[in-house]
């Protein structure tokens, strides 16, 4: 227990500190804070190269050369900021700052971010993944998307209950590839770092610059950012990764190179003024 | 010291940001009901160290741990609404399931581990063979959710809790009313499940053997060939089964020869290689009523067991599987591999392991079945 505290202390009171500044902010009288009333979506679609990646159906080709179908895709993004084009940032408060990505879930994949300051936004830059304090934060911090025991989190377990810790990214399909004997390729992605001592540490931070695109907030316009995410980028990276080489990947070294290729698949489509 | 001042100004800002939100610190705990649950004193046997769980977060409760007692039993936590935790921990086994190597789950899948003894939970730091889990009240959704043990989803069981009392059940379990006694409100939630499971398996402490009566002074307790095994045991095992909880809660590579699967123990958890093959060191109360032995239950017999460490088994050869994590005490430079033991003092050590067997918990009828429960 002692080894638990000396780890991960210091940085709970941190967070302790700035759950409770923000609570205070969100406490203030709407009126006094006039600037923060706009708003901004970011909408996830979810590729295999050039082609829309549809579940069940279309077959793909990994860098391995080896043909594919996609049943399940899930992803959590979180902890997101935006950079306005004076360099400063908008950090969204983190209680409010949590997504699960699902393919089989359109809704899902449109993302509102609420009390966004009125401004030009040139970029975007968020977690793939949980973060460390929040996957090993009380229970009653973790609700709502976070929720382990209830909703699609469980729904779709997207949580490691034998070794504590959300699943990042979730990629499951078929292959003749596959060496299962259900012929299933399985890629769980996980890992914070490790409770009580330092372990595998799959989280990872992507920066999308928009180039010449800008996203204008103001009062009445609600910008949506379109991001491509190519799936395809999971086997093709810096690793190529087979299937029939790794047909199951969970919490596993290898699960590393993975997150390595997969850091890379976002970047921007359009953005919608609106 | 750096660092303990960095803290305390931390706290200091803590506790200053906190007065500047003062408006915020009403309590929204829900207005007492009238009927408040009654509080249930839980007392450590004055031999055992401090507990591990931490009680103030979760006061025991003569209905919380009624309510954990019929979760403990009731298969609605399984997909097949067949199998509950008491299927697979069997109060007569110490809370093991007798006879089964491996766990056996849902639809007659099996696992891939041996059912481990649900006793003195209190006491442990880490749960399962691997130790992957670090708080009592995260180990139910464990086997709940491992699709060849209970194979259900917790989001599920909360529903058909919630439920209850379902028409035409052979047992009627009313859960909104006992979810309510327990914490005041008829709300079923994971949390509460949780803690009332836990509270559960706080009071289930086996502390009643005779080796207990012998510690407490009671010298007929045991026989003078379970008093050599005693100190037999103490010299030869209690350098990892230390305390009188019978564990260091280490984890070790003993030299079992790797199974099938290639089970590598606590390394699936750290991925370090230091931690390859290592499994946790159980607690041995009971030990005479938990067979089989070893994270796969591969030994059935506690002499398996003792002929395994004495490098015994296989008629001359060495059945101490050499690799870089095996343990020291099992590998002392030159001498043959595992623990010296003659067969008069395995004897001795099974006769004082025998002690250990708690009749008392095995018939205590608080710790039963209370008739929703499966057995197979």
């Amino acid at each position: 227990m002692k080894r638990i505290f000396s780890f991960l202390l210091p940085l709970s009171l941190i967070a302790a500190v700035s759950l409770f500044v923000w609570s205070c902010d969100n406490d203030d009288d709407p009126g006094t804070t006039p600037t923060e009333n706009g708003r901004l979506r970011v909408a996830f679609s979810n590729k295999m190269g050039s082609k829309e990646l549809k579940l069940g159906t279309e077959t793909y080709v990994n860098q391995a050369g080896e043909p594919f179908t996609v049943s399940k895709l899930n992803y959590f993004v979180s902890n997101i900021k935006l950079i306005k084009t004076d360099g400063s940032n908008f950090v969204v408060p983190q209680d409010s700052s949590y997504f699960l990505i699902r393919e089989a879930n359109e809704a899902s994949q449109l993302v509102t971010i609420n009390h966004v300051p009125v401004g030009e936004y040139s970029g975007i830059e968020f977690t793939i993944g949980v973060d460390s304090l929040r996957s090993v934060s009380d229970i009653s911090k973790r609700k709502g998307i976070l929720d382990k025991d209830s909703g699609p989190t469980n729904q779709e377990e997207m949580y490691w209950d034998w070794n504590p810790g959300y699943i990042f990214l979730k990629l499951e399909g078929s292959s003749d590839s596959a060496t299962s004997s259900n012929g299933k390729f399985y890629y769980h992605i996980g890992g914070f770092g490790g409770l009580v001592e330092k372990t595998l540490n799959n989280i990872r931070t992507t920066k999308i610059d928009f180039g010449s695109k800008k996203a204008k907030v103001t009062d009445t316009a609600i910008p949506e950012i379109h991001l491509n995410a190519d799936i395809l980028k999971v086997f093709n990276g810096p690793t190529t990764l087979s299937i029939k080489a790794n047909t199951s990947v969970m919490y596993l070294p290898i699960s590393k190179n993975i997150a390595d290729n997969y850091v890379n698949m976002f970047s921007l489509d359009q953005i919608d003024a609106n | 010291m750096k660092k303990v001042v960095f803290l305390f100004g931390l706290l200091i800002f803590l506790s200053q940001v906190m007065n500047s939100c003062g408006k915020r610190s009403e309590n929204p705990e829900p207005e007492p009901t009238g009927n408040t649950p009654t509080l249930l004193q839980w007392t450590k046997p004055a031999y055992f160290p401090d507990p591990v769980y931490d009680l103030s977060k979760n006061p025991l409760t003569v209905e919380g741990v009624e309510l954990g007692r019929f979760l403990f039993y009731d298969g609605i936590l399984s997909r097949t609404d067949k199998i509950g935790c008491g299927t697979c921990h069997q109060q007569v086994a110490a809370f093991t399931h007798h006879g089964h190597d491996l766990s056996h789950g849902v639809d007659d899948q099996l696992g891939t581990r041996n059912s481990p003894s649900v006793q003195n939970l209190a006491w442990n730091k880490s749960f399962f063979w691997d130790g992957g889990v670090h708080d009592m009240d995260l180990v139910p959704p464990v086997p709940i959710q491992n699709p060849v043990e209970m194979g259900e989803r917790v989001g599920n069981v909360i529903e058909k809790l919630r439920k209850t009392p379902v028409a035409g059940a052979a047992k009627q379990v009313n859960y909104p009313k006992m979810f309510k006694a327990a914490f005041g409100t008829d709300e079923i939630n994971a949390d509460r499940m949780m803690k009332a499971l836990s509270q559960f398996m706080m009071t289930i402490v086996s502390a009643t053997s005779k080796y207990d009566y012998y510690l407490k002074g009671d010298a007929s307790a045991l026989t003078a060939q379970e008093k050599a095994g005693m100190t037999l045991f103490k010299q030869k095992c209690g350098s990892c089964h230390s305390s009188e909880l019978f564990t260091d809660f280490s984890f070790r590579n003993n030299g079992l020869i790797p199974n099938k699967i290639n089970d590598q123990g606590r390394y699936a958890i750290t991925l370090n290689e230091n931690d390859r093959l290592k499994f946790k060191v159980p607690s041995l109360r009971n030990v005479g009523l938990t067979a089989p032995y070893m994270h796969d239950g591969r030994f059935t017999t506690l002499q398996e067991v003792l002929d395994h460490y004495a490098n015994d088994q296989n008629s001359g050869q060495d059945s101490i599987y050499m690799s870089p994590t095996l343990d020291p005490i099992l590998n002392a430079a030159g001498q043959k591999h595992g623990i010296a033991l003659s067969n008069a003092e395995k004897q001795s050590i099974i006769a004082f392991l025998r002690t250990l067997n708690d009749d008392q918990l095995m018939n205590d009828k608080r710790f039963s079945d209370p008739g929703v429960g499966t057995s197979f």
